[in-house]
């Protein structure tokens, strides 16, 4: 019950994700089946899904979902059943690569502890979230409007560049969309059936 | 719901638990938000597999069942769920216990989920996303994981086949299902479902299947891909018993097969419903009783009244109805048509179906862009912006609200104000959000 009085709700659930997805990614890096790395992943995934969600931003959490945990894992699947040989499926960690893995690992843990503690928290947010008008505010309207240029939060910017209109992410946002597209055509031409001369009559 | 609760332990526990702990009320409301939605894909399955033995039976001239639990043999999926209970649970030899064990589990999850944001009234959803549509779209496809890891995990051929033809199936027909999805979310504006359905209300020629042409044809589109998407007969490759024995789940047997069934009737349930509120007015009916004799809510965040509660029951009633009638429709498609061979599943996908989608959707651009007369406009039930307008009217109260909060709180730190402390009477503040807590303490 003390446990109860110390913890709101917010913080409990926001324990029991983090846990989840800490502890399978743990998992991910203890397995030695490719698989089975695949499938704690999407366990880990899922559960920053639901961090995400628990601190209201929805879109991103249904993104992740789409994305990382839909898209990556069905093709990762996909790879490993296309090439389901036995040398593939079971993968072990030789001595060299666990250490470089332990350096980048150690040194982007280090780099964003740093970033967690020494950013603006409280002041930055409610600075950013006063200047958006208040019927964007709780929606994913706000992101659309980003997405063609407008950022709400930035209607009221004296800066020349950053008024509206010119602080969006218009090209951006195109650019990534033409080279979707030029990844799946070349996609296609890739896949597609090789035809092979006909045979001599 | 939560904060009555965290009232109601307050009152009977409050020897052992103190003042500020709201974690158990909101522990408890969100198991029973949870323990109703489950009822849907469970009970739904229950009716389903019934339904799907008595259509199936009058197609083929017979009966289906008629004795078990006294007429209709309404009670023959509980004798079939006792049967899978008593049967062994089997697991290959050369199977990955772990997975084998877990896929079925994984299924239905995420069959689960997705009802997780699919409301069944104005303002009953177990959480209300403001980009509900998206997220039962990216719910919808995490289906096929299970599928893919129990096919991989059976250490079978025949699994192995199958969950692979599922995975191609499922993944290509998530491409139409989204272009037939975006069609309403781009007419309504937003991709809410409660607002989408609340948009729909008024006599049925408000309903956004009767919007144009275009959106007509979109709807029997989404139909053939959201049957597609959940594996039902003609698209039933991965299951096909004459060729692949069963599929992905050929290893399977007992209760951990049943659950891959609760899924697939879930799902079914789900696509139904999804395009009863995108095209067919959701839980509004085709004639609106309840908003002529003004009892029902027009918008999510009105006071809780009996006559709304009443509205919302029977709102509810239709559009379990009207998703019953869907999954009917794919019950009789199964029985009525033969299956499809694999190329033939990709092909409707992608040669039919993906270009037929493109062109509904420039269509409805055109449509709206031009704005041609629609049938919507006959018997207009409000305006639909206003719908939308209502909604950024609760977040402008709510937002208000909270600033109001924070305010209050700041001048009582500051020892300014008398009447801050008012605020903590029970209905003086509406909207709980995350963080409050601490700041109060």
């Amino acid at each position: 019950m003390l446990l109860f009085a110390a913890l709101n709700w917010h913080t409990l659930f926001f324990l029991i994700f983090a846990l989840f997805a800490c502890f399978f990614a743990f998992c991910v890096l203890m397995t030695s089946n490719i698989v089975r790395m695949a499938f704690y992943l999407t366990l880990a995934l899922g559960a920053t899904a639901g961090l995400f969600m628990l601190a209201g931003a929805h879109f991103v959490g249904a993104m992740q979902l789409m994305i990382y945990v839909g898209g990556t894992l069905v093709l990762l699947i996909f790879g490993v059943m296309l090439t389901a040989q036995d040398g593939f499926v079971r993968m072990s960690t030789r001595g060299g690569d666990w250490v470089l893995a332990v350096a980048v690992g150690v040194s982007l843990l280090a780099l964003l502890v740093v970033a967690a503690i020494y950013l603006p928290q409280g002041e930055f947010h409610a600075d950013a979230r006063a200047k958006i008008p208040a019927d964007v505010a709780n929606q994913t309207t706000s992101l659309g409007l980003a997405l063609l240029s407008t950022r709400p939060d930035k209607l009221t910017a004296t800066n020349e560049t950053l008024a509206a209109g010119m602080s969006g992410y218009l090209l951006p946002f195109e650019i990534v969309s033409v080279h979707l597209l030029v990844v799946l055509i070349g996609a296609a031409y890739l896949a597609r059936a090789r035809r092979h001369a006909p045979p001599p009559s | 719901m939560a904060d009555w609760i965290n009232e109601q332990l307050a009152i009977y526990l409050s020897a052992v638990m103190p003042e500020s702990a709201e974690a158990p009320g909101y522990l408890i409301a969100a198991l029973i938000q949870a323990a109703l939605i489950i009822q849907v894909p469970m009970v739904g399955s229950l009716v389903f597999i019934w339904m799907e033995r008595k259509v199936s039976g009058r197609i083929q001239d017979r009966l289906g069942p008629t004795r078990t639990g006294g007429k209709f043999g309404w009670l023959q999926t509980l004798a079939d769920g006792i049967k899978l209970i008593t049967k062994e649970d089997l697991t290959p030899g050369a199977a990955d216990a772990m997975l084998f064990k877990l896929a079925p589990y994984l299924s239905f999850a995420a069959s689960f989920a997705a009802f997780l944001a699919l409301p069944f009234a104005t303002g009953w959803v177990g959480q209300h996303i403001n980009v509900a549509v998206f997220f039962v779209a990216a719910v919808l496809g995490l289906e096929v994981f299970g599928v893919l890891l129990a096919g991989w995990a059976s250490g079978s051929k025949w699994s192995l086949l199958g969950a692979m033809r599922e995975a191609a199936q499922v993944v290509s027909y998530e491409v139409p299902i989204g272009l037939c999805i975006i069609i309403p979310v781009m007419v309504c504006g937003t991709m809410d479902l409660i607002t989408i359905g609340n948009m729909q209300a008024g006599l049925f020629t408000n309903w956004l299947i009767f919007h144009d042409p275009f959106t007509f044809f979109t709807f029997w589109i989404f139909f053939t891909c959201a049957t597609a998407s959940v594996n039902r007969a003609p698209f039933d490759l991965a299951e096909a018993e004459s060729e692949l024995v069963a599929g992905f789940h050929t290893e399977y047997s007992g209760l951990r097969w049943s659950i891959f069934f609760m899924a697939e009737y879930g799902s079914m349930y789900l696509v139904s419903a999804l395009g009863a509120i995108l095209f067919f007015g959701g839980w509004n009916g085709p004639i609106p009783i309840f908003h002529w004799i003004g009892w029902a809510y027009s918008s999510v965040g009105e006071t809780p009244t009996f006559a709304g509660w009443l509205a919302n029951l029977f709102g509810c009633a239709n559009l379990i109805f009207k998703s019953v009638v869907g999954v009917t429709v794919m019950i009789w498609v199964r029985w009525t048509l033969p299956r499809l061979r694999i190329d033939q599943v990709i092909t409707t996908c992608w040669k039919y179906c993906v270009p037929l989608g493109s062109v509904m959707f420039v269509g409805v651009l055109i449509y709206t862009a031009t704005d041609t007369w629609s049938p919507n406009d006959l018997f207009p039930h409000q305006s639909r912006a206003s719908v939308r307008e209502g909604w950024i009217s609760l977040d402008q109260a709510r937002s208000a609200g909270n600033q109001e909060e924070e305010e209050g709180e700041e001048r009582v730190a500051r020892g300014e104000d008398d009447f801050a402390e008012n605020s903590n009477l029970p209905g003086g503040k509406l909207v709980l959000l995350p963080g409050s807590a601490e700041e109060r303490k």
